[in-house]
Order: C-alpha cells, then sequence, then structure tokens
C-alpha cells in the first residue's frame, strides 16, 4: 500500500500510528489466545490418534445415540421455536395491547434465568415428588429423563432468539406495508403470507440459526433433567463430558469437534446471510 | 483403551450372535451408579450378558448411568426408573426409601455381606516421587500442601475421605472430637476445589494437573496408574483408613413397574458369584469372595481399617457430619 491513503486514514481516524498498531496486536493476541488456539488444540487433541481413531470414536453406539437425540431435540424445538417467535414479534411489533411490556419481559426470562434452574423447574414440576408427578406415573408417562424433558429444557432456553431477532426488524418495517395491503383487500392469512413473512425472511432465519446452534449446544439445563443414561439420554454436549470422565479423551474432543464444526457452519451462514442480506439485518443492529 | 475396544467388539459380536439365534426374548436393565465404577460394570455388564443368555437365553441390555452417589440417589428419587441402584454409599440407598419409598428399610439385609460384594478404602495419590513427602494423613494438613477431594454433599466417595480422616485425627488426639475438626477444619483449608464426584476430582488432579495429594477410592487410584501410564503418579496408602462399603440394591417400585424384579435380583447375585468377584478384583475393588481376595492378596496391601460402625453406622453419620449444619458444614463455613 503507497504512503498517502495511510496517512489520509490517520488523519481520518484521529490516532496516532503506534496506538493504532498497539490496538491492532492487542486484538489479535486476545482472539488467538481465547477463539483460535483452543481450537486448534480441541481438532489437535480429536486427531491425536489419527483420522482412524477419530471416525471409530464417532462411529461408537453411544455417540451415535447422542447424535441422533440432538437432532432430534433440535428438530423439534427450533420449529416450535420459530413459530412462536414470529407470532409473537408479529403480536408486538404490529399491534397495540395491554401488557405489551410484560410478554417482552417474558420472552426474554430464559436469558436471565440460569440454565440449571431451568432444568430444576421441570423436576419440581414432572419429576416424581412434583406437582404432576403422581398423575404422570400413574399414567406411565415419562417426562424428565427421557425425551420429552430433554425437548422442554431445549424449548426453554432457546425461547427468546427468534423473537429477538423479529421484534426490532418488524417494529423497524412499521405496520404501512400492511396496512396498504389491506386496503386493496388481503385477508389475514394472505397478508402475513405475501408481505409481513418475506419481509422478515432473512431475520427470520438469522434467529433460527441463533436458536439452532444453542439448541444442540446446550448443557446446563439439559444436563439436569436428562439421568445421563448412556445410549439413550445423553445429548453431545452431555456425552462429551462421559467420555472425558471416562478417560477417552480423544473421543471426548472428537465429540467436541464435530459440535465445534456445526457452530462453525453456523458462522459460515451467518456471515453468509450478512454479506447478502445486510441491510435488512443492519435494521436488527440499529435499535 | 484396548481393552473397550475389545469389549466392545465383543460386545457387538453377542449382539450379532443373538440375532443369529433369536430365540429368547429382548429384556433391559438399569443400573444407576457412582461415579469410579463405570469401568467395572462395563465389564460385568458384558459378563452377565453371556451368563444370563446361556441360562435364560433372554438377550439382556444393561443401561448404565454414573454420577456423584447423592446426586444419583436424588435423581432415582426424582423418577429416574432405576431398576438397581449400585451406589457409594449406604446412606444413599436409605434416601431411597426416606424420601421415595422406592424399596423396604431393611433393603440392606436382602444380600449378603451387608448388601455389599465389594469393599475398598481411600488412599492417597500423589504425584511421582512424592514431592511433597506424603506418608500419612498428617501430611495433609501442612501448609502449602494443595489437596484433592470431591464435595462429601454430592459424593459418596468424600464422605468416606472425610471420615477417613476424621477417624484418623481421632485417634491421634485420644478421641477428641474438638481436636478432630480443628484436624479437619485445617485440611479443608488445602482444598481448593471441591467436584460434585470422585472422577471428577480424579481428572481434575490427573489431567488438569491441580494439587499435590488426591485423596482417592483405591480403585480409582490404581485406575488413574493405568489410564496415564506408569511413572507419573504414586499411590501412597497410609497406615489407617476406612473400610468403604458401596452397597447394592434392586429399586423395588421401578423394578416391579417395569417387571424386571427377577432379572434384577439376579444381576446383584451375579456379583457374588467367582466369575464376577474376579472381575472386581482386577478392578482393585475388595472382592468379599474369601478365596479370590486370597489370590489377589497382593493387590490390596493391609492396613489399619476403621468401620463406619465407630461412627455409629451410616443413619447417624450422615446427619452428624453430613446434614444441614453438620461437622462437614462448620468446618467449611468457618474457613
Amino acid at each position: 500500500m503507497s504512503a498517502s491513503p495511510r496517512r489520509r486514514a490517520r488523519s481520518a481516524i484521529g490516532e496516532p500510528a503506534p496506538v493504532r498498531v498497539v490496538l491492532i496486536v492487542l486484538t489479535i493476541a486476545f482472539l488467538t489466545a481465547f477463539l483460535v488456539l483452543p481450537l486448534v488444540l480441541m481438532f489437535s487433541q480429536a486427531l491425536a490418534g489419527g483420522v482412524a481413531a477419530y471416525l471409530a470414536a464417532i462411529g461408537d453406539r453411544d455417540t451415535l445415540a447422542a447424535i441422533r437425540l440432538t437432532l432430534v431435540a433440535a428438530a423439534i424445538a427450533v420449529p416450535l421455536n420459530a413459530v412462536f417467535g414470529v407470532a409473537a414479534a408479529w403480536a408486538i411489533a404490529k399491534f397495540d395491547f395491554r401488557g405489551k411490556n410484560l410478554l417482552i419481559t417474558l420472552i426474554d426470562l430464559p436469558f436471565s434465568v440460569s440454565p440449571v434452574i431451568a432444568g430444576l423447574v421441570f423436576i419440581l414440576l414432572f419429576g416424581a415428588h412434583g406437582w404432576f408427578g403422581a398423575w404422570l406415573s400413574a399414567h406411565d408417562v415419562r417426562i424428565v429423563f427421557a425425551l420429552p424433558g430433554i425437548v422442554l429444557a431445549t424449548i426453554f432456553v432457546t425461547f427468546p432468539f427468534v423473537a429477538r431477532e423479529l421484534i426490532p426488524l418488524m417494529q423497524a418495517q412499521g405496520s404501512s406495508e400492511e396496512e396498504a395491503a389491506l386496503t386493496l383487500g388481503a385477508g389475514g392469512w394472505k397478508l402475513f403470507w405475501h408481505v409481513t413473512l418475506p419481509n422478515v425472511r432473512w431475520g427470520l432465519l438469522y434467529g433460527i440459526l441463533l436458536c439452532n446452534a444453542r439448541a444442540m449446544g446446550e448443557f446446563g439445563a439439559v444436563s439436569v433433567v436428562s439421568g445421563h443414561i448412556r445410549g439413550l439420554t445423553n445429548t453431545m454436549p452431555l456425552h462429551v463430558e462421559v467420555l472425558y470422565n471416562d478417560y477417552q479423551f480423544a473421543a471426548a474432543f472428537a465429540v467436541a469437534s464435530l459440535l465445534a464444526l456445526l457452530a462453525l457452519v453456523t458462522l459460515g451462514l451467518k456471515s453468509l446471510l450478512e454479506w447478502r442480506h445486510g441491510d435488512e439485518l443492519a435494521a436488527l443492529r440499529g435499535r | 483403551m484396548t481393552s473397550r475396544l475389545a469389549g466392545l467388539v465383543l460386545a457387538f459380536a453377542a449382539g450379532f450372535a443373538a440375532i443369529g439365534t433369536a430365540s429368547g426374548a429382548e429384556v433391559s436393565l438399569f443400573n444407576v451408579s457412582y461415579d469410579p465404577t463405570r469401568e467395572l460394570y462395563q465389564d460385568i455388564n458384558t459378563q452377565f450378558a453371556a451368563y444370563w443368555k446361556s441360562r435364560t437365553g433372554d438377550t439382556v441390555t444393561i443401561r448404565q448411568s454414573h454420577g456423584g452417589s447423592s446426586k444419583q440417589a436424588r435423581a432415582i428419587i426424582d423418577g429416574l426408573e432405576a431398576d438397581v441402584a449400585t451406589l457409594g454409599i449406604a446412606s444413599d440407598i436409605d434416601a431411597l426409601h426416606e424420601h421415595g419409598d422406592l424399596l423396604p428399610a431393611d433393603w440392606q439385609s436382602r444380600l449378603p455381606g451387608d448388601s455389599t460384594p465389594y469393599v475398598s478404602t481411600v488412599v492417597l495419590l500423589v504425584r511421582t516421587g512424592n514431592p511433597k513427602a506424603i506418608r500419612d494423613w498428617n501430611d495433609l494438613v501442612r501448609p502449602g500442601v494443595s489437596v484433592i477431594t470431591p464435595n462429601p454433599k454430592t459424593s459418596a466417595g468424600a464422605r468416606w475421605n472425610v471420615l477417613a480422616a476424621y477417624a484418623y485425627a481421632l485417634k491421634h488426639n485420644g478421641g477428641d472430637e474438638t481436636r478432630a475438626q480443628d484436624f479437619l477444619r485445617a485440611l479443608f483449608k488445602n482444598v481448593p476445589v471441591l467436584d460434585t464426584g470422585a472422577r471428577g476430582s480424579t481428572i481434575t488432579f490427573a489431567q488438569r494437573g491441580l494439587g499435590d495429594v488426591l485423596i482417592a477410592w483405591e480403585n480409582e487410584a490404581h485406575l488413574v496408574l493405568k489410564e496415564f501410564g506408569a511413572g507419573r503418579f504414586d499411590i501412597v496408602v497410609p497406615p489407617t483408613s476406612i473400610l468403604a462399603q458401596p452397597p447394592v440394591a434392586v429399586v423395588d417400585r421401578y423394578a416391579r413397574k417395569h417387571g424386571t424384579e427377577a432379572l434384577a435380583e439376579a444381576y446383584l447375585r451375579y456379583l457374588y458369584t467367582p466369575e464376577a468377584q474376579e472381575t472386581i478384583a482386577r478392578h482393585y475393588y475388595r472382592p468379599l469372595d474369601p478365596a479370590v481376595a486370597a489370590r489377589h492378596q497382593d493387590r490390596f496391601p493391609k492396613l489399619d481399617l476403621v468401620t463406619i460402625e465407630a461412627f455409629g453406622g451410616w443413619k447417624s453419620a450422615q446427619a452428624r457430619f453430613f446434614g444441614e449444619g453438620g461437622v462437614f458444614d462448620q468446618v467449611v463455613g468457618a474457613r
């Protein structure tokens, strides 16, 4: 690079070069220490025994069961929260009603409550000595220490993601387009499918991605309601802990690396969305 | 690693063989156990499945869950439907009766040896060469010695650890309880972290490299030597310790619900057979069977073992030492 743009940049930013260099070096050092190094370490540990051992670890029966359970839990929790998030955001952004602020606060609740508490709440509700325990036991319905409990806990902790992405976006867009559609004679569903939803589709996808990432990675709440039955109620994050405590370090890191790959894919999709649809998503951040 | 792999291959082979001959029924059993028994029950379950197959023709799948003993008991009470509970301490199975009415109060008299098919003790694991010169319990209270032990509120092993240290202090202070509590206080001043289970503490000490000495189940200490290779850790056997008795029981209410009562009892009785006792000894648990114990006597050093009876049995020791406001709370609260 030539000297002139650098000088121009300096005058525009108003910071002397040494300060900028120090800031940049600090940022890179911090990122390296806290993000890049752990990732590198994890993958090197996962592959410590070679590719064959890595594949064997992932092909293990209990590991496959954990992967399957994680996918099933996310496949139930994410669509439900997507539907709920759209409905809540639609109600909050497009209509005025009493208790609106209370609803917004409630949606944020899972962010402020510790996941462990979230898990314990389900034990207190559905555990053998919980409010519904006796009834559930009499009808042989299992909620905690089984799939339903894991799904419930996952739904609880991922509750706010979609709604929280959509509310500011919908509020920024206002309801003028909907009003126009109404005057042109569109009904409720038509309005939703042809006007509202297309307007927020990228924000919605973004919210679903974040929701999915958290759903698959959740540890605390799921740990409380899981019961840790091998090959049955261990999700991937829980299975990583089990393997680690079994002294199967390479296998633990192999499963962890799968989770990390998932996060990287999510990150890649998110960057792609931002790159392609930055304008619409910018509305989220402007709030 | 290789033995586990072999076990897996065997399990698969057994599975395929079962498909091939498909005559008996498919049954399953759920064993909720404490933390360090992971490797033991992996072997026992494979053996039992073969034994049960040969006797009844049924193919049995045994599910496992491991964690801190009291945490596991809590989960069973909350509805984790274990057919059998193989926990680290009698008071945790007592809790299943008291708080969940899941089995009768006299559960411990239903199987031989107070329902305890194997016993163990508490030893000290140090880094190789013993750089802090740890020989006995009083070395753990020296300033500058960092001690790793799990949380007695959630871990059975930790409770045995506390009582072993306490028994030592009583013996060396002429039975003075106040001075024994001071000893515990000094000991816990040297404990930087309390994990929830014995395995968590072992990983903290062996893998993460924290602490100078780990107070551990004898079997857990030997497993560390095996998993991490020779020349990294040494076992120090103190002259006195405690006889740790991890009991087993059928959880009647859940077994009845699943229709697995007979299978569950057969599974626990199998633990007393010479075949299972061999496996138990191989995993460094002290076997109940005298013949098996004699064969493996060089594995298990003789030391002066205090029993829980010296503390009036678990029913009273649990409340006195580990209940709300008990000795442990006072000692740690004053930290």
